[in-house]
């Protein structure tokens, strides 16, 4: 059955008839093609996805104030809550074994100038820990520490793009900055994976920004990270008691949903991956299908093959060819011309995918579209196993063709 | 070399029953050339496909060369139609993307002879009929003359028992079909046994004997005078 010979005829029976390997051949690089494109594209968007949520850490809780819909304690609805410095201190004093680092964001739009450059920029006044919520990364001077927001420095960390808009070319670091009427110096340039509008900020000490603001010491909102170890359910137990705590401390009706409002980043990324896990399970029913797809048009094309070479097949059997000859000659046929063709396709649908790398991420939130090796083996073993088996039934029908009948003149 | 006895066939139409083989008793000796004489519907064709074990008939006995020809199954029908038969058609039957040289060498691959010899065997034949030049043709570059002649070469590769024809002329012209009839008493002349199966008059008579078949019995069974096909050539 795998002798040089058997071969041989093979090949010249392939290479005499071009059309139909090309037919058959085609059919399947394709269908694997697709498959691998498709797979990969999913991935891709799934790459994207995870990324989104990477872009900040994921062990934090945003706290931010509302409006009371309910009275309670004497105290009317529609009260507006607001975060002050004792809150800061109160969780680093009740909450001090859930509680990696708490920091305060205060944003403000201010007008920002150097020599002659000058443009709007968000200010963020900040604590020390807001870069690892925000995981800022510094590419040249410093961060904000404790003892700037201590001493209320005016000191300033500007985005890649501020030194980009207000310096040019040259170096931001020590030059002193006009933030909306105050000089502050930069101490630290940062980069951030979220994106422009993220390197279009500023930070400044939070205590400092509270400072030109007639020394007040309300907060926008507040950031709380707990500590990683604690998991899903103690992030989400973190978060209950943190509400329940604020809801004392600021006279909020228990019963009362607008009051304060917590946004719990494990929660979002625990939803978030189910829908990743619904995306790729979608994608992979769409692949499968795919491979369905292209079982059914090998097995067409091999009802075809046999419906043509039936007067060959007859020729055959009428000069000693038996059934056994028949069928592995058309199944050897086509499960060599199917791996071939399948493994190319799988190969270029590979290519494909690498090629595109970051190209569809602006667009088409597709990043790094990528198939597992082994998959994209085991969908072209499946396509190429399923094939034969398909055709075995056409050609096991060709091995059992009458010669005569075969052999009949139209 | 070939013996029947009481061959019936028949088939089915439908709700009717064609009877096509009506009882047939006839034997060939080795080194004979018969012809098988016949309007269409007398039995002719299905005869051979008989003898060329491609149908099975209904009831009857048949040996070749020794063997009887019985219960085969598919697999050794193939056999014994390689190891003992060659057969040569009306409408030649070359496998069009194969050339006549390969087309020569098929039965031999199916016998597994190693490529080699089978090649070299195979160009033997081609140029026993005298297509030797033309061995790396394919079928549409040769004339119908030059097919059915690859069509003999083929027949004859693996050394058979029994040549069978079916109509090999009928597709020819007269002269045409005369070179072929020419050759075909060659090969016969060289101790082969061939039996052809026609319904024209003078091939039949280039035969040494014919065998009338009318409405599937035998009419009548003669040795003839041969007639030397190379006289019209």
């Amino acid at each position: 059955m795998f002798s040089r010979d058997t071969w041989n005829e093979i090949f010249e029976t392939i290479q005499k008839n071009k059309l139909r390997t090309f037919l058959s051949g085609f059919t399947v690089a394709l269908g694997i093609l697709i498959f691998v494109s498709l797979f990969g594209l999913g991935n891709g968007l799934i790459n994207t996805f995870d990324k989104f949520f990477q872009e900040d850490a994921t062990n934090v809780l945003y706290l931010f104030p509302g409006k009371t819909t309910l009275p309670y304690k004497g105290y009317k609805s529609s009260r507006r809550i607001e975060f002050e410095n004792s809150d800061l201190a109160d969780i680093k004093k009740n909450f001090p074994m859930f509680l990696e680092y708490v920091t305060p964001r205060i944003t403000r739009n201010k007008l920002v100038k150097f020599k002659e450059e000058s443009d709007n920029y968000n200010i963020t006044g900040v604590d020390w820990g807001y870069q690892f919520a925000e995981k800022t990364i510094i590419m040249k001077g410093r961060y904000l520490n404790v003892e700037d927001i201590k001493n209320k420095t005016k000191y300033a960390v500007i985005g890649r793009l501020v030194e980009q808009d207000l310096f040019g070319s040259k170096n931001a670091i020590g030059k002193y900055l006009d933030v909306g009427g105050s000089v502050f110096k930069v101490i630290g340039v940062f980069q951030d994976d979220g994106g422009d509008r993220e390197e279009r900020g500023i930070y400044i000490p939070y205590r400092t920004l509270q400072l030109i603001e007639k020394n007040t010491d309300k907060i926008d909102q507040m950031v709380v990270a707990f500590k990683p170890e604690m998991g899903y359910m103690g992030a989400m137990a973190f978060e209950r008691s943190l509400d329940k705590f604020f809801k004392d401390k600021k006279f909020i009706n228990p019963e009362d949903q607008n009051g304060i409002f917590i946004r719990n980043v494990a929660d979002q990324l625990q939803q978030n991956q189910q829908f990743a896990r619904v995306l790729q399970i979608i994608v992979a029913f769409v692949a499968f299908g795919t491979i369905i797809a292209g079982i059914i048009g090998i097995s067409n094309i091999m009802v075809f093959v046999v419906k043509e070479r039936t007067k060959e097949l007859g020729i055959r059997k009428a000069l000693g060819a038996t059934p056994k000859a028949v069928i592995s000659t058309i199944l050897l046929e086509s499960v060599f011309i199917t791996t071939i063709s399948g493994f190319t396709g799988m190969l270029i649908g590979i290519a494909l995918l690498s090629s595109l790398g970051e190209s569809l991420a602006e667009d088409y939130f597709i990043t790094n579209p990528f198939i597992n090796t082994g998959v994209a083996i085991s969908a072209t073993l499946l396509l190429i196993i399923f094939g034969a088996i398909a055709g075995y039934i056409p050609a096991k029908r060709a091995g059992r063709i009458k010669p005569i009948i075969a052999l009949q003149d139209e | 070399m070939i013996e029947i006895k009481d061959l019936h066939k028949s088939y089915k139409m439908g709700s009717n029953v064609l009877h096509v083989l009506k009882g047939i008793n006839f034997s060939v000796k080795e080194g004979e050339l018969v012809a098988i004489m016949g309007s269409s519907g007398s039995g002719k064709s299905t005869l051979l496909n008989i003898l060329g074990m491609l149908d099975v008939a209904d009831s009857g006995e048949y040996t070749l060369d020794g063997v009887p020809i019985k219960n085969l199954n598919e697999t050794k029908a193939a056999n014994y139609r390689n190891k003992f038969l060659g057969f040569i058609f009306q409408s030649f039957n070359l496998i069009n993307y194969k050339s006549a040289l390969e087309n020569v060498a098929l039965p031999l691959y199916y016998q597994r002879v190693p490529r080699k010899e089978r090649q070299a065997k195979a160009m033997n034949y081609l140029e026993q009929v005298g297509l030797k030049e033309w061995s790396h043709h394919l079928p549409s570059e040769l004339s119908g003359g030059q097919k059915q002649r690859v069509a003999i070469a083929r027949a004859m590769v693996a050394e058979p028992k029994v040549l069978l024809a079916d109509e090999l002329t009928g597709a020819l012209d007269s002269t045409t079909s005369y070179e072929v009839m020419d050759l075909i008493q060659k090969i016969n002349d060289q101790g082969n046994t061939i039996l052809v199966v026609t319904h024209e008059d003078d091939i039949a008579h280039m035969c040494k004997r014919i065998v009338y078949l009318k409405d599937g019995v035998i009419m009548k069974d003669e040795k003839v005078k041969q007639i030397k096909a190379s006289a019209y050539v």
